[in-house]
């Protein structure tokens, strides 16, 4: 089977004007995932791991490389040569992307959050409602949080909204940067279930993760990137 | 494919400048010009081929600092300047294929009354101060053809509500109002015909911050029910941070950077849009 994403010779570096300097993420990175697959990626700390990720989500524009995605909507593409357009409507309906910080709108409330995310895809006001109840529910945000801003949230009650907010879409390709960076074991718990779950549902996935514990026995392949350079454990 | 490759609005090679040039600044593509300005003949080139796609129900930025050319470029498109060359097709209007730079005043008044709406960073020059709001929105309706005043009023009010005016104030001129409230009742106005294509150039620009989260609130809340296709204009990148998809970049009349909006903010390319991200914070 064609995998559902086919990474090839990627390289990113990045250019300070300030500094008139070049530094160098990822070198001539290349792997494969195929549908349904969870696939780990982990490394210390700036060796270039949410690089990958950013690329793929098209929030660096990577000097090098092909990144080939098989979208339901436009078949075959190359996400680094997509336009923007596309990219908008991939990160609406096809690719979620979950990272450690909430980027959360000012002044929308976590139940708004979801909402506004199902209502994206296309869904009803009224379909959005439940959806939103159940899976703030779900990852037991108490309930005198749901409308609430975000802002006030602690770490661990924001990276669970951002989950839900991700998750919610059912994303086809779903990108985790450490997102299990700053929660309890509680909460960690509930993130592994509901990962579990997108498994089941044949979500394909990328992760980061420092917890080595955690990647224990979720995902199918791992891999280690070092000072850019990318390598199967 | 279907109509998600369809522009409302296609801008192509826009061109404008201020002055007749010269052999020197040879249509603005000459070294000898100082940022965008010619030393020897004094024309200033405000905007240099400036192209870009607008799509149904989004939400394009601009941003790029004072001088930079963005709100002639918004000037231009609601007719308030004429251009020097470029074309732009609006997809509702002759089914894109009329260029509109190129039509009869007439036909330029119908598109302006029909097909944008537009918001000034200034309120006064997009109301009439003195006039009541209700009035105000009146102005676009007859403007655009409306003979019925009942519906008129109607209209009127159900707009100064959409954008929390209170009623009972419809008939006070928008010079009793705040900076807030004016832009405020600009926004009804600008939206009174329907237009598919809004126009907002730094409609916070001036307001406190509490205010300028109400206009935004307002813009944003628009934006979703309506599925207006909007340009937003601003040099505050949390502005566009907050309400683009995608963002152009602009710097001495010509596009340096289009990009999707967190990537001009996370992984700027040129050096200007580096700078401009520093500056945040």
């Amino acid at each position: 089977m064609e995998p559902i994403l086919s990474i090839h010779n990627l390289s990113k570096s990045f250019m300070l004007h300030n500094l008139d300097k070049h530094i160098k993420a990822i070198d001539r990175v290349d792997f494969e995932l195929q549908e349904g697959e969870f696939v780990g990626i982990t490394g210390k700390s700036g060796s270039g791991k949410s690089t990958i990720l950013k690329s793929i989500y098209r929030t660096y524009v990577i000097n090098e490389g092909s990144i080939w995605y098989i979208s339901k909507r436009f078949g075959r593409m190359n996400l680094a040569e997509a336009s923007e357009r596309e990219m908008v409507y991939l990160r609406k309906h096809e690719i979620g992307y979950v990272s450690q910080f909430l980027n959360a709108m000012p002044r929308t409330t976590a139940r708004e959050l979801v909402e506004q995310a199902i209502v994206e895809m296309g869904n009803g006001e009224d379909f959005a409602k439940q959806e939103a109840e159940h899976m703030l529910a779900h990852f037991e945000l108490d309930e005198y949080l749901w409308d609430s801003y975000p802002a006030t949230f602690s770490g661990g009650e924001k990276l669970r909204l951002n989950i839900a907010r991700a998750m919610v879409k059912h994303p086809r390709l779903l990108l985790l940067d450490e997102p299990t960076a700053s929660l309890d074991n509680a909460s960690k718990i509930k993130v592994r279930e509901l990962l579990e779950q997108l498994m089941r549902e044949g979500t394909t996935m990328l992760g980061i993760f420092h917890d080595l514990e955690f990647m224990k026995n979720l995902c199918h392949r791992e891999y280690n990137m070092q000072n850019g350079i990318f390598s199967a454990i | 494919m279907d109509d998600f490759d369809r522009p409302i609005l296609s801008v192509n090679h826009l061109s404008k400048q201020f002055g007749p040039g010269c052999i020197h600044c040879s249509s603005g593509q000459s070294d000898s010009l100082i940022k965008n300005y010619c030393p020897t003949c004094g024309t200033v080139y405000a905007c240099r081929d400036i192209s870009f796609d607008l799509y149904p129900g989004e939400v394009f930025g601009i941003v790029g600092e004072s001088g930079s050319g963005k709100s002639t470029l918004m000037q231009c498109l609601y007719f308030d300047q004429e251009v020097t060359e470029g074309e732009a097709l609006i997809a509702s209007y002759k089914n894109g294929e009329a260029n509109i730079f190129e039509e009869s005043s007439q036909q330029k008044r119908y598109i302006r009354n029909h097909q944008l709406g537009k918001v000034y960073q200034n309120p006064i020059l997009g109301l009439r101060m003195g006039f009541s709001s209700i009035g105000n929105i009146a102005e676009k309706l007859i403007a655009a053809g409306g003979r019925n005043v009942g519906a008129m009023e109607a209209r009127g009010r159900e707009l100064l509500e959409h954008v929390n005016i209170p009623i009972r104030r419809m008939k006070e001129p928008p010079k009793n109002f705040s900076g807030g409230m004016q832009q405020r009742v600009q926004i009804a106005k600008a939206l009174s015909n329907n237009p598919p294509i809004l126009l907002l150039d730094e409609v916070t620009t001036g307001l406190d911050l509490s205010v300028q989260a109400n206009v935004l609130d307002l813009i944003k809340k628009l934006q979703r029910e309506l599925n207006i296709s909007m340009i937003i204009v601003s040099h505050d990148l949390g502005v566009i941070r907050m309400l683009a998809d995608r963002t152009m970049v602009m710097l001495d009349g010509k596009v340096i950077e289009y990009g999707l909006t967190d990537q001009i903010l996370e992984d700027p390319q040129h050096r200007y849009t580096q700078q401009l991200v520093h500056s945040l914070l």
